[in-house]
């Protein structure tokens, strides 16, 4: 196939595909895509403020050091607690948002995470079965937990091995710091 | 209220939660109709993005009945039927006032690489998602619509996210008449961006994936040829030798950080999180676009470094384009798209779960059993 200045041919023309799919073309002129140009000034949002009123911060709320303020608006879904709450802390007071520490501390927190709700929720259930005089549950949800997606020997291997990784880098992290802070 | 609640990787159940609150006078309360599973929850659903915290609500595609307002709102009422789109933001920030609701400076305070999205992570703003009874919607006035009486439950539940991601993908690739697209992944937003190619003029479009059924849904929803990567050895010379052996002119990734076809990069990607994903689809991309093509990214990555094949980008003169959708700018000519019949967006749906079978419909979804392209979750039908 010599190469020269012409495209390879297509299958099919333009009519023909006009004819075969509803809508072909419709957007060709790019004036015509909602997206072109990317930026366009002052678009009707529906706002009504030029800047929103502030969010409650109802308890201290962690936020990016890349952030001049905590944001007018933030989630309040599942506030840091627990062991993972300290690292999770930690991360956003320390880290900017380049630094790949930030981010596999992060990750391993929501390893800790994890295994500190198995903790409480078994915990919890034993408590209120001792009150209530009732079966314990299995964790405090009424939907029986479902079968997990088979996982081979490797993947767990793998998997376990991540979180050793994440330990021993974030372990680095805290040494590295305090040797900073012992060298002032 | 029920809602679907993380506990860790691969670990989501159904439980009590207290119905959301009224937290800054321009919030709404949704009581949600319908919501669906994205192939980005599933990146939650596997603990690849940072800061997934036990306890949370996923769910960003959802439409529901307004419960009840905040003293600020002004353009919803109590009863009325809206869509939401995915992304949370303030309509006035400096990226707001440029048409960039995705890139929202005032919705996230724990990143501010990324904008605010409904239950993903607080490394998106820490918010309660849809998958559950009502959910919280920041800036009422700002992101939701009233569903017009002539569109479809599905199809709205649809244009909050996968629609109209899959559209905006389409236009970020520059597509000209007689383009040829190749787009990688053939879910939802895949499908959506190969049926939006057409739209915009494209000469062929080719997907790819390694999912029969989904294989089949691109041929039959998104007319187009189809390649499983796993029945050829090198899918990008394959690719290369269907494009005359210059390349596609447009190339789309709506696959992201979950992609299968290369061990090394799936074990340091997805398996041990090394990555932010497995950035094979992307490489792949790269490496099938024609020198001074157009990359679309529509797939989503985490925040830790990636092993991205930038030389091959440089060296080929590619002009990479990506982001989050701007879902509400996409809505009026996706409409109209609608009304002419040009798309029917809940061909895609496949499976429609009541929440308390949501792991169910996550586990099913994640390891695409039964066929499964686009599951929905409805609250209250168990």
């Amino acid at each position: 196939m010599p190469y020269t200045a012409d495209k390879p041919p297509l299958p099919e023309t333009p009519q023909q595909l006009r004819d075969r799919i509803p809508g072909w073309g419709a957007d060709l002129d790019p004036a015509d895509r909602p997206a072109v140009p990317r930026e366009v000034r002052d678009p009707a949002t529906g706002a009504h403020w030029d800047l929103p009123e502030q969010q409650e911060e109802r308890r201290p709320r962690e936020r990016s050091i890349e952030h001049a303020r905590l944001t007018p608006v933030f989630g309040t879904a599942a506030p840091t607690r627990g062991l993972s709450g300290v690292i999770r802390r930690f991360s956003y007071r320390r880290f900017g948002e380049g630094r790949t520490v930030r981010w596999l501390l992060l990750i391993a927190a929501d390893r800790v995470d994890a295994v500190e709700g198995r903790l409480t929720s078994s915990r919890g259930s034993r408590a209120e079965a001792a009150v209530t005089g009732t079966e314990p549950h299995r964790g405090p949800s009424s939907t029986p937990r479902r079968p997990r997606p088979r996982r081979s020997p490797l993947g767990r291997a793998l998997t376990v091995g991540s979180w050793i990784l994440a330990g021993v880098l974030a372990g680095r992290a805290v040494r590295r710091m305090a040797g900073r802070r012992a060298g002032r | 209220m029920r809602a679907m609640t993380y506990r860790g990787p691969y670990d989501i159940r159904v439980e009590e939660k207290d119905i959301p609150r009224i937290e800054h006078p321009n919030d709404a309360i949704v009581r949600v109709t319908t919501a669906a599973i994205c192939g980005s929850d599933l990146h939650l659903y596997h603990g690849l993005m940072p800061d997934t915290r036990v306890g949370s609500t996923f769910g960003h595609e959802f439409v529901g009945v307004v419960h009840e307002v905040g003293p600020s709102v002004r353009d919803l009422a109590v009863g009325d039927r809206v869509m939401v789109p995915f992304n949370i933001y303030c309509g006035t920030c400096f990226f707001c006032a440029r048409g960039l609701y995705s890139n929202c400076h005032n919705v996230n305070p724990n990143a501010t690489a990324a904008g605010g999205i409904y239950g993903y992570s607080h490394t998106t703003g820490g918010y309660d998602g849809g998958q559950a009874e009502y959910v919280r919607v920041p800036f009422a006035d700002v992101g939701p619509a009233i569903v017009p009486d002539w569109m479809d439950e599905e199809d709205a539940v649809l244009c909050t996210d996968a629609l109209a991601t899959g559209y905006f993908g389409a236009q970020l690739a520059d597509i000209a008449e007689g383009d040829v697209v190749v787009v990688f992944g053939a879910g939802p937003v895949g499908l959506f961006a190969a049926r939006s190619a057409w739209l915009m003029g494209a000469g062929r479009v080719i997907v790819v994936d390694h999912v029969e059924d989904r294989l089949a849904k691109a041929r039959s929803f998104a007319h187009a040829e189809t390649y499983d990567f796993t029945r050829h050895k090198d899918i990008v010379v394959e690719l290369k030798r269907a494009t005359g052996m210059l390349g596609a002119d447009r190339v789309i990734d709506a696959v992201g950080a979950e992609a299968d076809g290369n061990l090394l990069q799936h074990v340091t990607g997805t398996r041990l999180k090394l990555q932010g994903g497995s950035p094979i689809a992307l490489n792949w991309a790269i490496d099938t676009a024609r020198k001074g093509g157009t990359l679309s990214v529509m797939g989503v990555y985490g925040p830790v470094p990636t092993a991205v094949r930038f030389g091959d980008a440089m060296n080929k003169g590619l002009t990479l384009r990506a982001n989050q959708t701007p879902v509400k700018r996409q809505w009026p000519r996706l409409f109209e798209h609608m009304r002419n019949g040009y798309l029917k967006p809940n061909d895609v749906v496949t499976h429609r779960i009541p929440l308390e079978h949501i792991a169910e419909g996550y586990h099913m979804f994640s390891a695409k059993l039964d066929g499964c392209i686009k599951p929905l979750v409805v609250p209250g039908t168990a």
